[in-house]
């Protein structure tokens, strides 16, 4: 009981924040995914890209123009969100009233064209992220924990609340919430529904390349291919929530992030990646639709 | 003419379209689970990778016959497609896709962190048993094979499986056991794909088999046409010997194969050869003529 109470518990309270950092990058990209899916029902591979340019351009930014993190995140999110909505505009319109696959592949294909466009442009190396933020430690009894983890969860969690309110509360949400359940009625209501669906890949986009710039902050490195893996852990994130739940992608993300960093902590780090998806498919063998996903109804 | 004879004397060339036969044959797999029985699954070099390191382990340490190899690892992935198959039937859609997905990473996080198939540095030292001749067999055989299925009872249950799972299941067809027998299948083809990459490379790695490589085989069936075994002939030759055309634009090269991904897509959604009967074409063509050549006698 002793040994709980001084080393258990505050190891358990230190992985806690650390899995709490990592998740909440996580959940950031996951929200793209989930809102995504549930308008168009289209697995945005390419949105790891997104992710990972958004990560390139807050680097340029701090490193060559030497403006302050929360200026290269907001300059990475400008030039994010066109580039999101451009590519829905080329590679995702044209495919709509097609078969499932079709999109899924033309996301592929976005996905290696830009990956290979970062590394001529950036060359295949990681590249460091140069320390913007003062590495100041704070000592909470047993726990620590830096300024970084701190911006990181503070900056995720206002961005999270900005979604809510704007999903929840607003004329575009409104409409937003109509074309993901139904469409088609939401078109015949007189939404413009293709101004909806390049609206939800600019608010993907902007989450996802905050998430980047703070990535690339905490990890202090970056490199062309980092939005592969984090990409489809994002991703595993939003299924296990329940795709196309909001506060689903949320908790998916955080519980994966929690999940690795204690896996990590108990000695499985050589499974880091399998982690998440063996907790994936043991959820979706429970929960077929997810923690927060609503049951697939089968109607004739 | 002398072109004729470079290209089939050269190695290299050799090397290339035997490649591109061991591929087929994976591929052909994922089309009877995708296209046939339009189950996503994205994690079919996953199960390429099982029979590689089943049937190099077999002929390596235990010196087993090739073939009798080869079918073990087929078997074996068969076994694991199957061991998946069984409780994620009930999953449905990209549902079921990511949970393929995972299950390839998986996989190749296993095979890294097992003592026997060499971790992270891979297998090396595989005798090379794999020629053209012996995928050229296979590869008839399991596309014979393959036509003599979609045009089976069982056939034709998968794809009014692919077509409507409900209208399907209240005709009497047996939904849950159809769908495991076309992963077992699929996955058997993958299996033995694998057995014969290994024997042909002489060197096997769990970074060969990740989810790009999964990602390839989903798009040589797509390209070519979902459901169609000319369309996943015709779309692994081309994608397959397109990285070997594109050298020329260097490292440009997956530029332009990625764009080529999307312009593909957009242009013809269903694949190249998605929604033709190469069959009635064929007929069609084949009948037009006669008269054709009466009238231009008269």
């Amino acid at each position: 009981m002793f040994t709980f109470l001084s080393e258990v518990l505050p190891t358990f309270l230190q992985q806690l924040i650390n899995g709490l950092t990592l998740g909440t990058t996580y959940a950031l990209i996951a929200l793209g995914y989930t809102m995504v899916y549930g308008i168009i029902q289209l697995i945005n591979f390419a949105h790891g890209e997104v992710y990972m340019i958004g990560a390139f351009v807050g680097l340029i930014m701090v490193s060559v123009y030497e403006v302050n993190f929360f200026m290269a995140m907001l300059v990475a999110m400008a030039v994010c969100v066109p580039l999101a909505m451009l590519i829905e505009r080329i590679a995702y319109r044209p495919l709509r009233s097609s078969t499932r696959l079709a999109p899924l592949i033309s996301a592929l294909g976005v996905s290696i064209f830009l990956q290979t466009l970062m590394t001529l442009i950036a060359g295949p190396n990681p590249k460091g992220f140069p320390q913007v933020i003062e590495d100041t430690i704070y000592i909470v009894g047993p726990v620590q924990f830096s300024l970084v983890q701190v911006i990181i969860l503070v900056l995720a969690g206002l961005l999270m609340v900005l979604l809510h309110y704007i999903v929840k509360y607003t004329k575009m949400g409104k409409a937003m919430r109509a074309t993901s359940e139904d469409y088609e009625t939401a078109n015949l209501m007189g939404i413009n529904v293709n101004r909806i669906i390049s609206f939800t890949f600019a608010m993907g986009a902007a989450l996802a390349s905050a998430g980047g710039v703070l990535v690339g902050m905490y990890f202090n490195s970056i490199h062309p291919l980092m939005g592969v893996s984090v990409g489809l852990k994002s991703f595993c994130a939003a299924v296990l929530g329940g795709i196309g739940s909001i506060p689903g992608a949320m908790l998916g993300g955080i519980f994966l992030g929690v999940a690795e960093v204690t896996g990590v902590s108990v000695g499985l780090g050589s499974y880091r990646d399998a982690i998440a998806f063996g907790l994936l498919i043991l959820v979706l063998l429970f929960k077929p639709t997810g923690l927060l996903g609503k049951p697939i109804q089968r109607k004739v | 003419m002398q072109a004729i004879i470079d290209i089939t004397t050269n190695p290299y060339y050799i090397q290339v379209i035997t490649m591109m036969g061991v591929y087929l044959i994976a591929a052909l797999g994922l089309n009877l689970i995708t296209g046939v029985t339009g189950q996503f699954s994205f994690g079919h070099a996953a199960y390429m990778s099982i029979g590689a390191y089943t049937s190099a382990l077999l002929t390596k340490n235990l010196d087993l016959p090739f073939l009798l190899s080869l079918l073990a690892g087929g078997l074996m992935a068969a076994l694991f497609g199957v061991i998946l198959a069984v409780p994620s039937m009930r999953l449905t859609g990209d549902y079921l896709g990511i949970t393929t997905l995972g299950f390839g990473e998986i996989v190749r996080v296993v095979f890294i962190n097992m003592e026997i198939t060499g971790g992270a540095r891979g297998l090396a030292g595989i005798p090379r048993s794999t020629d053209l001749t012996v995928v050229f067999i296979l590869v008839v055989l399991f596309i014979w094979a393959l036509y003599r299925i979609n045009n089976s009872r069982f056939g034709r249950a998968l794809a009014a499986i692919r077509e409507d799972e409900i209208a399907a299941e209240s005709m009497g067809i047996n939904v849950f056991l159809y769908k495991v027998e076309s992963f077992a299948i699929g996955t058997f083809l993958a299996g033995i794909s694998g057995g014969l990459y290994a024997h042909l490379l002489q060197y096997i790695n769990p970074a060969d088999f990740g989810f790009a490589k999964s990602f390839e085989l989903l798009n040589f069936v797509v390209i070519g046409g979902l459901g169609s075994i000319p369309g996943t002939v015709l779309g692994t030759t081309v994608l397959s010997l397109a990285p070997e055309f594109l050298r020329f634009v260097k490292e440009y090269r997956m530029l332009i194969y990625g764009g080529l991904m999307v312009l593909m897509m957009i242009f013809r959604p269903h694949g190249i050869l998605g929604g033709v009967d190469l069959g009635r074409l064929l007929r069609k063509v084949l009948r037009k003529k006669p008269p054709a050549a009466l009238s231009g006698g008269n």
